[in-house]
Parts: C-alpha cells; sequence; structure tokens
C-alpha cells in the first residue's frame, strides 16, 4: 500500500478556518448507551466533517485547481434513437475534439452478469454508430474554460438517421418494436420468473385484489453533481482521477478495464463529495473519456456536470411498473402473491451493478416483511431510449414497497378492517425469528409487528378516526397512511455473487495506526460523501481505543492511500467499515496492552485501557508513551517485541453474506385539497430499527434526509418524455423537488435490536427511510379520497392526477363542463 | 450551461441606455435582475450580442405616490416591495403578490419590470397588475414617451408592446379607496414555483371599478367582466359551473383540471377577501 503524501494538496487555496461558526445550541455530546467512552458507540456527537463542510472550507472536485487545467464540455445528442451518419470538428478547434474515433484504444463499457437470459450492452464512452437516449455523449471538447469549451462544442456538427424512438417500456415488449440494441433481437435485458406455486392461494381466498402500480423515473439530484478531473503524474507513472465517487477503488477497476492500465498506474481520489445517493457508485462514460483526454493531452482536465446534464443524462432511475394479484382469506391474511414487474432500464447497463439489479431486488424483495409462503413473479427488465437505470436509495425497494403497501391497504378495504391491523397479521412474528421468507431472504432479527403498534400509537390511530369523521362533515378530507418494509443492508459475497454480477465484494478492509504523538490514524477504501461516515468509524475506533475521535484522523476514498474496499453503496458502509475498524482496532488495543505492559512491569490482561491511557491499577501511560517507546525510543522495548508495530490493518465480513434486515414503520396524516388536488402532510412518523445506533444524530439525519426523498418520489418528482423521447424535465423549474416548506415535522422512534451476527450488532441504515414514504403517502391520500370511491396508483400522486381522478368520478361536476 | 459570448454595458443615465439599444448592434438585450434572462442565456435559449443594465440607472429604482396614482421604478425589485419599500395603491395587495413569487434570493433581484417585460403566463405581476389596472409607462427611440394600459400591454405568452429600443420605465398603478377590496389566490406545485393558476380581484364600491382577472391561462392573463359584475352585485364568487361555464366561453382549450383550479381560485380569491375583515 502506497502510503506518501501527495503534493497536489498543497495548492489548494487554503483559508483560515473561522474558528466559532458552529450556531449555539449546536448538539453538544452525549453518550446515550451504557458505555465509558464519551466519543465511542453510541455517543450522539456532532459530526467531525461538518466544520468544514457548513464554512464553505470542503474541497469538491470543483474547487480543485492544478497548474494549465482546462475543462471540458460534452456535445450530447439531441435526439432519442439514430444512426450517426457523420462528424464534423470545427476546423479550426480539430485538435480539441475527440470523438469515438479517435479513442480507438478505450473498450466500452461492459457489465457483464452469469443470470440466464441476460443481453449484455456496450456502451461505448462516446457513441459509435448510434445514439440511443437525449443527452448520449458524441464528442469532448476542450478549452481553456467550460463556457469556451461549450462553443466549440457547439460547432461541432453531427448528421443523423433518426430511428424510431422507444420511450414506452410496454411497447417494449412488443415483437413489432423498434430494437435499442439490433443485434439482441428484441429488447430484454432480463427476464426472471420464480414460481412456488399459487394453487393452494388461489383455491383457499375469500378476496381477490388486482392492481397496477406505476412509479415514475426520477433523477438523485445530489447537491453536487458528477465531477471528474484527471491528470497524468509523470513522477507516479499514475493516471490520477479526482472524481466524485462512492467507490474509489471500483471506478480504478473500471478505469483501468476501459483504457487498458494496469491498475497500479492509476490512482482515484474521491475529494469531498456532495452527496451520492447511487448515482456515483457507477463507472460513468464522462469519467472514462476525461481519463483518456487528459493522458492523451498530458494537460490536467475537468468535466463538471451541470444540473441540465444531470437532469437530461442522469435521468435515471425508479422507473417500474407493477401488475399484482394478491389472494387473501376473509381476514386479510395474504395466502399467496402474482406479480409481474416490468423495469424500465433505459439504453444501457450500468457498470458494475449491471441491469439485474432492479429486477433481481424487485422480485426477490416484493414479499417484504411479510410472511405469505406463495409466491409467483416474472420480472422483464427492458431497453428504451432513455438513459440507463442506476440504482438510487433504496434501490429497487421503494417501488416494491409502494406496490406492497398499497396492496395491503386494498385488502383491507376489501375485508372491512383496519389496515394496520391486516399488516400485523401479515407481518413475520417475532417468535418467528430468525425468519426464512418465500424467496429465500434470511430475515435475521426484530419484532415487525411492534413498529406497526408503535407508530400508530404514535401517530394517534385511535383518536384520528374520530377527527376524520368531523373533518369529513366540513368538507375536509383527511386520511391516514401506514408503509411497513424491511431492507437488507449490508449484504455481502453469496447474494452479488447469485445476481450475476462482475465485481462482488467480499471482506472490507481498514487500517488503524497510532501516530508518534499518540493520536490516531484510520484509512478506510470506503467512502463518506454526507452520511457521516468520517465521524462513525471514528467511532468505532474511539470505543477499542478511548481516545476522543477528536484525535482520530479518518482518510477516506484515495485508492493511494487507503485499503481496498468496493465503497459505499447497500446501506453498507457502517456494518462492513465499521467492521473492519472495529476488528484492527480491537488488534491495536491488544498491541497497545502489551507495550504498556512492559512499560508498566506487569501483564497485557492487567492492562485497562481509558481516556486514552492505559491502566495497571493507579499507575498508567499514555498513548504518547507507548507510541514514543515503539516509534523514537525502541531501546525501551524488549528485544522479543511484536515487530508488526502499532500499525493493523484487517479484513471483515460479517458471520452471514445475506444482509441484516433493518425494517421500520412510517405513518402519515394528509389532507388532499379537493378543490385543487394539493397535499399537505400533517404528520409524519417514523419508528425504525436499525440495530446498535453507533451516533443517534447521525442516524436522526439519514431518516429525515431518506424520508424528504421518499416524499419527493411520493408526491414531486418525475422525469417526463414526449412521444420522440425528448425529455421535458431539464430544469429545476419542470422537475420539482419537494423544498422545506413541502416537508413534515417528522417525528421519529427507535427501538434497538442489536444484529447477532455483525460487530457490536450494527445494521445499515442508510438507504431505509427513502423506500416508505410512498406507501404511507398514498395509502393516506386513498384513506382520505375513500368517500369519493378514488384510488390512486400511480406515483408522483400529483395535483393533477388528484384531481382527475376525483374529476372522473363526480358527474355534477363533468355536467357542469 | 455557459452562456454565448457577450458584450456587457452598464450606462448610467436613461439617454445612454437608449443609445446603446438604437446603436443598432445585432441583437441588444435589456437586463434588469436577470432572473429570467440569466437562465435563458446560459440554455443559450437567448444569445444577445450586448446586454444593457438597467441598475445603475437612478430614476428606474425609485417609488412615488402622487394623489391618485402610486407609481413604481421598473427596475424595483419584488424583495422591495415585499419588504413595503413601496407605498401600496390598495393596503396589503402589493407586498402579498411579491411575498408569492420565488424565494427570497430569486426576489432580491428580479424586478417589477422584468417579470412584466418577460411576459411569462405564468408569473404573477403580469395578472396582479391588470386586476389593478395599472398603466406602464415606456420611453422609446429619441427620448418618446408613451403609455399603455397593461390589459393592451400583454400580447401572449412572452410576447408585450414594447417596440425593438423600447425601455418599460415606470408602472403606474391608480390608488383606492378605503373600502376597496383584493383578492388574490396562486396555485402551485410548492412554495415559490410558478403558478398553475392565478385569481386576482380588484373591487372598490366607491369609484364601482370591480375586475377579476385569471393568471397562467397560457396567455395573456384574462379578464372576466361578468364574473366581476356578480362579484360586485352580489359580494360573493359564482357557484363552480359558473365560474367553468364563463371561462370555457372566453378560452375553449382549457383542460378539467386546469378549469377546476382557475375556479377554485377565484372562490377563494374571494372567500379568504372575506376573512381578512
Ligand atoms: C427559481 C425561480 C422562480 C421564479 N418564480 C416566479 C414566480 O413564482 N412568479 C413570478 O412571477 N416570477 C417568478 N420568477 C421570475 C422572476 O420573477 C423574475 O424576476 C422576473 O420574471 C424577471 O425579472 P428580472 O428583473 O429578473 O428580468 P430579466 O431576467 O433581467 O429580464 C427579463 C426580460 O425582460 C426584459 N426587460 C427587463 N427589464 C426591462 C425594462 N425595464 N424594459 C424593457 N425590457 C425589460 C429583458 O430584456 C428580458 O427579456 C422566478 C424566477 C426564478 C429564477
Amino acid at each position: 500500500m502506497r502510503t506518501d503524501c501527495y503534493d497536489v494538496y498543497s495548492i489548494y487555496r487554503v483559508i483560515e478556518t473561522p474558528q466559532d461558526f458552529l450556531p449555539n445550541g449546536y448538539p453538544t455530546r452525549r453518550q446515550e448507551r451504557d458505555s465509558a467512552v464519551s466519543t465511542g458507540i453510541g455517543a450522539r456527537v456532532a459530526r467531525k466533517e461538518d466544520r468544514r463542510l457548513l464554512s464553505g472550507q470542503a474541497r469538491f472536485v470543483g474547487d480543485i485547481k492544478l497548474p494549465r487545467q482546462w475543462e471540458a464540455a460534452f456535445v450530447r445528442s439531441p435526439i432519442a434513437h439514430g444512426r450517426i451518419l457523420k462528424i464534423t470538428k470545427p476546423v479550426a478547434f480539430a485538435d480539441r475534439v475527440f470523438t469515438v474515433e479517435d479513442m480507438d484504444d478505450v473498450r466500452p463499457i461492459r457489465a457483464e452478469s452469469s443470470l440466464p437470459t441476460y443481453n449484455v450492452s456496450d456502451q461505448y464512452v462516446l457513441a459509435k454508430d448510434k445514439v440511443r437516449f437525449v443527452g448520449e455523449c458524441i464528442a469532448i471538447c476542450i478549452a481553456p474554460t467550460r463556457a469556451e469549451a461549450e462553443d466549440i462544442a457547439e460547432q461541432v456538427q453531427v448528421e443523423f438517421d433518426p430511428l424510431p424512438p422507444l420511450v414506452d417500456a410496454a411497447r417494449a415488449r412488443e415483437s413489432d418494436a423498434p430494437l435499442v440494441h439490433e443485434d439482441w433481437g428484441n429488447n430484454l435485458f432480463l427476464t426472471t420468473d420464480f414460481d412456488s406455486g399459487l394453487d393452494e392461494a388461489r383455491a383457499n381466498a375469500a378476496v381477490v385484489i388486482e392492481r397496477e402500480y406505476t412509479t415514475a423515473r426520477q433523477c438523485m439530484n445530489p447537491m453536487e453533481g458528477k465531477g471528474t478531473l484527471a491528470h497524468w503524474d509523470e513522477k507516479a507513472e499514475q493516471l490520477v482521477v479526482h472524481t466524485s465517487t462512492q467507490v474509489p477503488h471500483l471506478i480504478r477497476t473500471g478505469l483501468s478495464e476501459c483504457l487498458g492500465l494496469d491498475q497500479g498506474s492509476v490512482r482515484v481520489i474521491a475529494p469531498d463529495v456532495g452527496g451520492g445517493f447511487g448515482y456515483k457508485c457507477v463507472l460513468q462514460p464522462e469519467e472514462v473519456s476525461v481519463s483518456w483526454v487528459a493522458r492523451k493531452t498530458g494537460r490536467p482536465i475537468r468535466w463538471t456536470e451541470d444540473r441540465r446534464e444531470h437532469l437530461v443524462a442522469g435521468a435515471n432511475t425508479r422507473q417500474h411498473h407493477y401488475k399484482i394479484t394478491a389472494y387473501a382469506d376473509d381476514r386479510g391474511r395474504i395466502l399467496g402473491l402474482d406479480a409481474e414487474v416490468t423495469v424500465d432500464i433505459g439504453a444501457y447497463s450500468v457498470w458494475p451493478f449491471t441491469a439485474c439489479l432492479e429486477a433481481a431486488q424487485a422480485g426477490g424483495n416484493l414479499p417484504g416483511p411479510y410472511a405469505f409462503q406463495h409466491y409467483r413473479c416474472k420480472t422483464y427488465s427492458v431497453a428504451t431510449n432513455k438513459p440507463g437505470l442506476t440504482p438510487y436509495r433504496g434501490v429497487a425497494r421503494p417501488g416494491v414497497c409502494f406496490a406492497m403497501e398499497l396492496t395491503m391497504d386494498a385488502i383491507a378495504r376489501a375485508v372491512g378492517r383496519e389496515p394496520s391491523e391486516v399488516r400485523k397479521d401479515n407481518l413475520v412474528q417475532a417468535d418467528q425469528m430468525p425468519f426464512t421468507n418465500v424467496t429465500k431472504k434470511f430475515y435475521d432479527s426484530g419484532d415487525y409487528p411492534e413498529s406497526v403498534v408503535q407508530a400508530a400509537r404514535s401517530i394517534g390511530l385511535e383518536e384520528f378516526r374520530a377527527r376524520q369523521a368531523a373533518a369529513r362533515a366540513q368538507g375536509k378530507y383527511l386520511g391516514i397512511g401506514f408503509s411497513t418494509f424491511t431492507e437488507q443492508s449490508a449484504h455481502g459475497t453469496k447474494v452479488f455473487a447469485a445476481w450475476g454480477l462482475p465485481l462482488v465484494p467480499g471482506y472490507e478492509q481498514a487500517m488503524v495506526k497510532i501516530t508518534p504523538s499518540g493520536s490516531i490514524e484510520v484509512r478506510s477504501g470506503n467512502h463518506s460523501f454526507g452520511q457521516g461516515l468520517e465521524t462513525t468509524i471514528a467511532q468505532v475506533a474511539s470505543e477499542w481505543l478511548t481516545v476522543d475521535i477528536d484525535r482520530i484522523k479518518v482518510t477516506m476514498g484515495d485508492t493511494g492511500l487507503t485499503p481496498y474496499s468496493t465503497g459505499a453503496y447497500a446501506s453498507r458502509g457502517m456494518v462492513m467499515a465499521g467492521g473492519a475498524v472495529s476488528k484492527a482496532a480491537e488488534e491495536l488495543a491488544g498491541r497497545v496492552k502489551t507495550h504498556a505492559a512492559h512499560l508498566l512491569q506487569c501483564s497485557p490482561e492487567d492492562i485497562r485501557l481509558a481516556d486514552g491511557n492505559a491502566y495497571a491499577g493507579e499507575a498508567h501511560v499514555s498513548f504518547a508513551d507507548i507510541a514514543r517507546s515503539w516509534y523514537l525510543r525502541p531501546d525501551l522495548l524488549p528485544d522479543d517485541v511484536n515487530t508488526a508495530g502499532l500499525e493493523v490493518t484487517e479484513g471483515y465480513k460479517p458471520e452471514i453474506d445475506t444482509g441484516v434486515f433493518t425494517y421500520a414503520t412510517h405513518a402519515a396524516i394528509v389532507e388532499v385539497d379537493t378543490g385543487t388536488g394539493k397535499v399537505a402532510i400533517q404528520d409524519y412518523v417514523i419508528f425504525e430499527d436499525c440495530g446498535r445506533r453507533v451516533n443517534p444524530l447521525i442516524l436522526e439525519g439519514q431518516a429525515y434526509g431518506g424520508a424528504a426523498q421518499g416524499i419527493g418520489t411520493a408526491l414531486f418528482e418525475e422525469v417526463l418524455y414526449d412521444a420522440n423521447g425528448q425529455p421535458l424535465t431539464s430544469t429545476l423549474a419542470d422537475y420539482i423537488l419537494p423544498g422545506p416548506a413541502e416537508l413534515p415535522h417528522f417525528r421519529l422512534d427507535h427501538a434497538e435490536t442489536l444484529s447477532p451476527y455483525t460487530r457490536h450488532g450494527i445494521k445499515g441504515v442508510g438507504e431505509g427511510a427513502a423506500i416508505a414514504p410512498s406507501g404511507a403517502i398514498v395509502n393516506a391520500i386513498n384513506d382520505a379520497l375513500r368517500p369519493f370511491e378514488v384510488e390512486l396508483n400511480q406515483i408522483p400522486a400529483t395535483p393533477e392526477r388528484i384531481l382527475s381522478a376525483l374529476l372522473a368520478t363526480d358527474p355534477a361536476r363533468e355536467a357542469a363542463e | 450551461m455557459k452562456p454565448a459570448p457577450f458584450e456587457l454595458s452598464q450606462p448610467g443615465t436613461l439617454d445612454d441606455a437608449r443609445g446603446l439599444l438604437a446603436a443598432g448592434d445585432a441583437d441588444c438585450r435589456i437586463i434588469a435582475g436577470g432572473q429570467s434572462l440569466g437562465p435563458m442565456l446560459n440554455l443559450r435559449l437567448a444569445r444577445p450580442d450586448r446586454l444593457v443594465a438597467l441598475s445603475a440607472l437612478p430614476g428606474l429604482t425609485e417609488c412615488r405616490e402622487t394623489e391618485s396614482h402610486v407609481e413604481i421604478g421598473a427596475a424595483v425589485t419584488h424583495a422591495r416591495i415585499e419588504d413595503g419599500d413601496c407605498p401600496e395603491p390598495i393596503p396589503g395587495m402589493l407586498r402579498h403578490v411579491a411575498a408569492g413569487i420565488a424565494y427570497r434570493a430569486v426576489r432580491n433581484r428580479g424586478t417589477i419590470g422584468g417579470s412584466l417585460c418577460h411576459a411569462d403566463p405564468a408569473a404573477d405581476w403580469v395578472t396582479a397588475m391588470t386586476a389593478l389596472g395599472a398603466t406602464l409607462l415606456i420611453s422609446g427611440e429619441a427620448g418618446t414617451r408613451r403609455e399603455v394600459p397593461m390589459r393592451d400591454f400583454m400580447q401572449g405568452a412572452y410576447r408585450t408592446a414594447l417596440k425593438p429600443g423600447e425601455i418599460l420605465t415606470t408602472v403606474r398603478i391608480p390608488r383606492y379607496s378605503a373600502g376597496a377590496r383584493w383578492g388574490y389566490y396562486k396555485i402551485c406545485r410548492k412554495v415559490g414555483e410558478f403558478a398553475d393558476a392565478i385569481s386576482a380581484f380588484v373591487a372598490d364600491p366607491e369609484t364601482r371599478v370591480c375586475r377579476v382577472v385569471f393568471g397562467s391561462t397560457g396567455g395573456a392573463p384574462l379578464e372576466r367582466p361578468a364574473l366581476a359584475r356578480q362579484l360586485a352585485e352580489t359580494g360573493a364568487a359564482a357557484p363552480l359551473d359558473e365560474i367553468k361555464k364563463d371561462l370555457l366561453a372566453a378560452q375553449s382549450d382549457l383542460s378539467p383540471v386546469k378549469l377546476q383550479q382557475m375556479a377554485i381560485a377565484h372562490q377563494r380569491s374571494v372567500q379568504e377577501a372575506l376573512s381578512h375583515d
């Protein structure tokens, strides 16, 4: 492992950090767990990274300025589908424009999968022969400034022979549909079929519910878009790529493969990253192009994605369609479920997560937290002329949960019971844990029904029904909705291998060491991009070593400085990187005790660590003394000293590969304005269990942020296309994100069921809260609109959709028109 | 998303500004707050050779009051109006409308004149000024001045009566009597968004002026005299189906959802005005 300091940092702008910028009342430290370590696991401490993030001192790709650096702009396809006949570079700038012709040594992005029926797509990083979505990169142009690069891009002429665009996923399955990839002969990335048999369920059903559900295509919209700055370092003989990513080590592999470079010749550095949500967990074609041009020209080249590029070429997530038939008994207990899921993948499969991930998760997770044992699910992952689907916080589960939770309420209405009661009956019960469900998911621990009970109590279900009736009498329409889910977090080797991925995560590594002055350094190849991992893994080290997190320096995201990790995705960071740091810190604590025992002339078993000191009874030595003896005064140590020293790298994975399951129930009360179709969220409660809460403050932030994004999914966000595949939502005036005024005051409560299979009982928490809101909110809307017999089964539940549904059922209103 | 190259001029007097605009440059555009023009420049939908900034012109950032009128300089920002830094022709209305435009960062720069000249059908001032019966003072070539009533100013989506080289200098609004009432109801997806539907009314029993106006119709604001008469006579909005019928008579392409939101906006503009009492 290279650990040399890299001199690029010396040229960053240095601004004095304001000392007291944090407002009064910023949360002070509080240990909420029974632990002797004040900044260890369970401590509510402000994030280490907040000082730089909140005072504008963070360093994003956009902040870096290297000598001789130029900027890049892309020529992007203005049409959804067509053959490229000719590309003409402007004569004056021929040496500043590069097309696929120039890049004949670059391999296309190709995500293989071992799943049967899978069709693999080749995505040339600059389009070759054909364009397959509006926004696809065709040429890269470079100039001293972005504006000048855009001036050049405008002058590149591309002639097309337009082909019929394929915009609709249902149409993609028809045999006479236009082909996105001609050589496939169809538009199917993947079909899967799971069938445990439904005959028994069908025969015994008292109630049969049939529904179709639709979720919109979305954009993830991290505050910082994608950004990449590449340069060739002659001294290191390395391509150095600063890129806004969640997965630096994976990007190194991907870049090496596309560019034909040895991985030792590529260094990827993720500096501060302003949000990822999955958008930054795949290799992007722009990353490859920029790297190639930097190498070719010998200049540092940067590309900074702007919001329009993001809303067009990054319109790449969430679009599903469900056909569901549920069979239930007369109490609403589900006997079996029959589902057909169509995933609108878009044109290309992302690397490394492939076009299979959505369907695999949709098919596997649709039964969710429920115990029913008969299930059939067919999935179709279809190619269309849109950007390639990328996993977004929760991956397929926000769609799956929406479909399942609306079905649950539809069943409850059919049998005339309170939906929360029907939910409770259908959930896996606490005494069934651990439980293997119909799709062979292994639910490790928890009390799912209790989460419904607690959410119902907290939101006041009992008194709500009376309030609802009174409001109705005054022409006000209130509704209540619930949504329960499990989230498979930190699923590991076997799960990813079963999904046929080209790259499977294994042991996560981390390094922990003591510096000569007794402070601690932690290094992880995972990354912190807003989710607080920089703080929480320091807390894990603090737990073992008893050193305050202020004296623990965390380095992440740089393949030149950190041990290997596949990175931050799938709610795995805390479980995996936290586990690895825990193992390394535990080992280091042992070595500290051995050194201390020698200095204090006792045996290691008599040593106790506290407050960054090693105690033997009253006598003690500090970590500084111990470190000094190893680094500076080895003459004080015995000859048989452990030569591995005070630096430990360890690898970790949980005892099971199948993931640890968090779960939660969300409950919402909404008021639907039947005049305008607008929905106001009056109350929103989350009851969740994610195992050990390493930092309650960070966990709350994750829950609120996730739920905010889920509300965007439920009520606002939708990428629209016209019949030609032209995106109609290419600015934030058209793609509506929720703002502070649209969000409720979330109320949050917890259980803390420790996982028996992970270090410290930790489960993943990052994605969960984004999964449930659509279910809770649309169930609440449908509950509010019951007097009109109106049911919405599509998100976002826009005023337009709600009013259209209401107007269609109201003959008086229709007559008036 | 960077604009194509342009020159920026910041004239210090109206004469200089007019001179620059008349100089016959291939394409010369006025920029006020840049909150509408800025995005169009960045998207390269507008590609002027020269921008003439109004920000340094003293007369355009002032507000004045006479016995009969309130005059607002074209370059006065939404934020100043929101903050009450401008006289009100009818208590509270301008502040209410201004506060509902976009969010504060946009209001700090965006101007009333820029908004009127941009003539976005979904914007707020075009509808509010039609309801208030405003008159726009325009300065043209060689110092000529003309006055255009608001209802003739906006001629369609993004189309106005402005001729090339003309500058809107002042918005003149008649003052209303103490007994006058106003209502303004905007339906939009989220706080600060452009409207899906707007309905505004101004009713002055003393002068017997009553106007009911609908905004976000896809074109210029719609004035509906029959609904205004009904409001003046009964003190209440018409029933939903009557409002819809009246609107459809004026504009037959309104979708059922749009129609519903327009009609509701009118009813609520009246209800809210009554609840102010
Ligand atoms: C995020 C966002 C949300 C918004 N939401 C709303 C909203 O809810 N409601 C709403 O009404 N508006 C909204 N706007 C628009 C905003 O109100 C703008 O301020 C306004 O439309 C334009 O004013 P401006 O001063 O910025 O004009 P500019 O952008 O500078 O100019 C606009 C146009 O008017 C011309 N022009 C400007 N001043 C003059 C003049 N004195 N004489 C002749 N021509 C002139 C310019 O040449 C240009 O064509 C929003 C804008 C943004 C960015």
